[in-house]
């Protein structure tokens, strides 16, 4: 009777973890051919797909942090690119790149805060909240923004000792600038917290089903502030990430869009940290391509098509996989206390 | 026994429009239960809202074991042992029931949950109470009964001494309810004093120790099962005497107006769930399908009102087969349909009372005019019907959603019977209503019989059935296993026909 059982687990095993175990054996594979013939154009789309991921999944982050207790936040395109510009700015004029990396959260958090008030307090449609703060954070960067103004610096990769001499896992993971090294371990942080705490709990119960939270004497209202505020710290540290970390100064318009590509990668990781980390790398591998495309020089078609690449694959996602994901029960719809 | 664990003095609260509790007096036992009896919308649930934190009183004061205290929150009303299970469940239902068990007064190790201690508690509690659960089931697969214990255990995890039970048999079957009621007997040998807010006379006289009725906001009396019977009991609820037997003369069927033959149909997993069914309905007469919930009657109803599929056979309204089985053509040709879930199928609640009630004729004269409405006809429409159905509400123009199930009900059977009918296809159409609601809906359904209409009426209430059907089909695992006179059996037997056992007393 042990054979049976043994191969029914097995059948088990296989059928929860076996797609993906496969994906991740062929990317393995993928890698370690290509990484044998050509050592250095493999580390450099592999190091930018990391990097290139950094704002997707603390975007995602943000989105999820959110929904979870059931606001939905499509200001994070706004949040970061506030941050983004504020971060700068203060940087600029302190020459302090920890000063201003500081700010830039702060300026996410208060944004938090802002969609928090508007979409909790004041029940607006959380829709238009998030338009609101997209709009401020354009027309603000754009006014205040002057050519010409330099930061000092920018935040440099901190190799970690010898770990960032095992050659391509060194490079690519160990020798990365702290914002990046910040993205990776929060993934871990709010998947601890969203899973396994009880915070966690019951930021879930208020976004399944807040009346039930409610009524167990949970502050439906606290509960959806600290994650959307929380969600905006963590949307500046992406903005922040933009300006101080992968650039090292501020442009109109930086974000360009990824904001909303941080949403599409929530939705594909199916408001899970780990999934939208997958999704975020998934992305950042397309850009990463999209650019050793443009400067290998290899391929003959046009910049402009190449440059579309993450989003035509943000289209075919969303279109391709968002039915089979389920969202938060009560994702969008504000809480309104009996009585 | 004679110890008070909770009591109230004086609770008024107003509603805009509403007094909701006006004066209310109401003390609960040591280890008893006690009913708390009254139609819908005579403040029970507004009275337990109160005890419970989730409503403020205008005025009034709860005692607690002697001592005055507030309660501002239904955190206050845990902390003071007080638990409640809401009529609608407040389960999360993509929870496991530990997880459900354990929010908002989660067991921690470090800054981790401790889901191992959460299944402990289940178990122990589980094993305790008897009330048998799996901690790591998922809440939404879990059958209704089950979620109820689930609830219940919720309340005992938190230490309850008071458990509010919002009426608790509402969505329960028959056997589920037997269930319960153990349980509540075990509770109460455990200690604990259970408020039972029902408006089902026989269950109360069944459970309780005694029994608190309300009418309009206001205790009527307290009184106990040996003091009184259903129809003292049904008389305090209304205000007036009830006719709780219906009064009814012998059918006289004509021709058949609806006919279903060999019909298939599948449920939404694609498993048969109706299976090769052949019956008539009659002219004049009410065919009651009579059966335990989910033995297909869902999917039966659906299939004849046009809303689901047809895998095989006929189903045949005056002899036509509906092309393409299009709802708009059956309610055209005269089919009225009370739904088995009034607030899904049955009306829009976020639309008034008044378009709720042209649902069926909004696009025809008098109630459109050319490409637009006609207010006047669908407001002096909405008047007469309000009136003519004693629908309860501040006006014709509030949302369906704000009014009671009893009234939510009404508005349908008003809608339905406002239209020239010769089929009523009416599903479980009295479940969740209170004695008054019932009378006046078991009469209105005799009244379209008699004045020619044929009626299939399925409910899972089999005294419904046999105080209201002239035939009774005996529907078990899809398929009709008899069809028999009403009269000419037990309920007994019925009830054997309902668990599958073959009983040889075919007719009609």
């Amino acid at each position: 009777m042990n054979k049976p059982a043994s191969f029914a687990n097995w059948k088990i095993f296989w059928k929860r973890w076996g797609v993906g175990l496969s994906v991740m054996l062929v990317i393995v594979a993928a890698i370690v051919y290509y990484y044998i013939r050509s050592p250095q154009a493999t580390e450099a789309v592999l190091a930018s797909t990391l990097r290139q991921s950094v704002p997707l999944v603390l975007g995602a982050l943000c989105g999820l942090l959110g929904e979870r207790a059931a606001v939905i936040n499509i200001g994070i395109e706004g949040q970061m690119l506030m941050a983004a510009f504020v971060g700068f700015l203060v940087n600029v004029y302190t020459g302090n790149l920890l000063l201003g990396a500081v700010a830039g959260v702060a300026v996410g958090a208060l944004l938090g805060l802002l969609l928090a008030f508007m979409s909790v307090t004041l029940k607006i449609d959380q829709i238009i909240g998030g338009t609101v703060i997209n709009i401020l954070a354009i027309g603000l960067t754009g006014y205040f923004y002057k050519v010409g103004l330099s930061g000092h610096g920018k935040l440099n990769p901190i190799p970690l000792g010898p770990l960032a001499k095992i050659p391509l896992l060194g490079t690519v993971l160990f020798d990365n600038p702290p914002i990046t090294y910040a993205a990776i371990v929060l993934v871990f942080v709010v998947h601890y917290v969203l899973f396994y705490t009880p915070w966690g709990l019951r930021t879930r119960a208020v976004g399944e089903h807040p009346r039930a939270a409610d009524t167990l004497g949970i502050n439906v209202y606290l509960v959806r502030y600290v994650n959307v505020v929380v969600g905006g710290a963590l949307a500046g540290l992406a903005g922040v990430y933009l300006s101080l970390e992968a650039v090292g100064s501020f442009e109109r318009l930086m974000t360009n869009g990824r904001g909303f590509v941080a949403l599409a990668v929530m939705i594909f990781g199916k408001w899970t940290p780990l999934g939208s980390w997958g999704a975020a790398l998934l992305f950042g591998f397309a850009s990463a391509i999209q650019t050793q495309l443009q400067f290998g020089g290899k391929v003959n078609i046009p910049p402009q098509f190449i440059g579309m690449l993450p989003y035509l694959l943000t289209i075919i996602v969303l279109a391709g996989f968002v039915g089979r994901a389920r969202p938060p029960a009560a994702d969008g719809i504000p809480y309104e206390k009996e009585g | 026994m004679s110890e008070i664990a909770l009591e109230v003095r004086n609770i008024v609260k107003r509603f805009p429009g509403v007094l909701a509790n006006d004066h209310v007096h109401f003390a609960l036992r040591q280890g008893e239960v006690h009913a708390l009896l009254g139609e819908n919308g005579a403040g029970k649930t507004t009275l337990m809202n109160i005890i419970y934190g989730l409503y403020h009183p205008d005025e009034g004061e709860i005692y607690i074991n002697g001592q005055k205290v507030t309660i501002d929150s239904p955190h206050d009303a845990i902390r003071l042992g007080i638990g409640m299970v809401h009529q609608h469940f407040m389960l999360v239902p993509v929870f496991t029931v530990a997880e459900n068990l354990i929010l908002g007064a989660e067991p921690t190790k470090g800054w981790s949950l401790d889901l191992r201690a959460a299944r402990e508690a289940v178990r122990r509690l589980s094993k305790q109470y008897g009330l048998e659960v799996d901690p790591d089931a998922i809440v939404e697969d879990l059958p209704v009964g089950v979620q109820q214990r689930v609830e219940i255990l919720k309340a005992l995890y938190r230490e309850a001494k008071v458990l509010v039970l919002d009426e608790p048999t509402a969505v329960l079957t028959p056997q589920e309810v037997e269930e319960l009621f153990v349980i509540m007997r075990q509770l109460t040998e455990r200690g604990v004093s259970i408020i039972f807010i029902t408006h089902k006379l026989k269950e109360v006289l069944a459970i309780a120790d005694h029994i608190t009725v309300m009418r309009r906001g206001k205790v009527v009396g307290t009184t106990t099962p040996d003091e009184t019977n259903e129809a003292g009991l049904a008389a305090m609820m209304v205000g007036r005497q009830v006719v709780l037997q219906v009064e009814k003369t012998p059918a006289k069927p004509s021709e058949v107006v609806l006919a279903v033959e060999n019909l298939e149909v599948e449920d939404e997993r694609g498993l048969p769930a109706v299976d090769d069914v052949s019956f008539d309905v009659r002219k004049g007469e009410i065919l009651g399908i009579a059966g335990v919930q989910g033995n297909g009657q869902t999917e039966l109803v659906e299939a004849i009102t046009g809303l689901r599929r047809i895998r095989r056979g006929h189903v045949r309204l005056g002899g036509q087969e509906a092309p393409d089985r299009a709802p708009r053509y059956l309610i055209e040709h005269g089919m009225g349909h009370i739904p088995e879930d009034r607030q899904k199928h049955g009306l829009v609640l976020s639309y008034t009372i008044a378009d709720n009630l042209v649902l069926c004729t909004y696009y025809k004269p008098p109630f459109a005019r050319g490409l637009q409405r006609n207010q006047a006809a669908i407001v002096e429409n909405a008047e007469r019907l309000v009136e003519q159905f004693d629908v309860r509400t501040p006006s014709i123009f509030t949302t369906a959603g704000s009014l009671s199930g009893g009234n939510q009900q009404k508005v349908i059977v008003a809608r339905e019977f406002s239209r020239p009918l010769s089929l009523l296809v009416a599903n479980q159409p009295t479940r969740g209503l209170d004695v008054g609601s019932i009378e006046y809906i078991h009469k209105r359904i005799i009244q379209m019989r008699d004045q020619g209409a044929a009626v299939l009426l399925v409910s899972a209430e089999l005294d419904e059935i046999m105080s209201l059907a002239d035939r009774i089909a005996v529907m078990y695992r899809g398929k009709i296993v008899a069809v028999v006179v009403t009269g000419e059996v037990t309920k007994e037997e019925l009830g054997l026909l309902m668990a599958g056992s073959r009983v040889e007393k075919v007719a009609g």
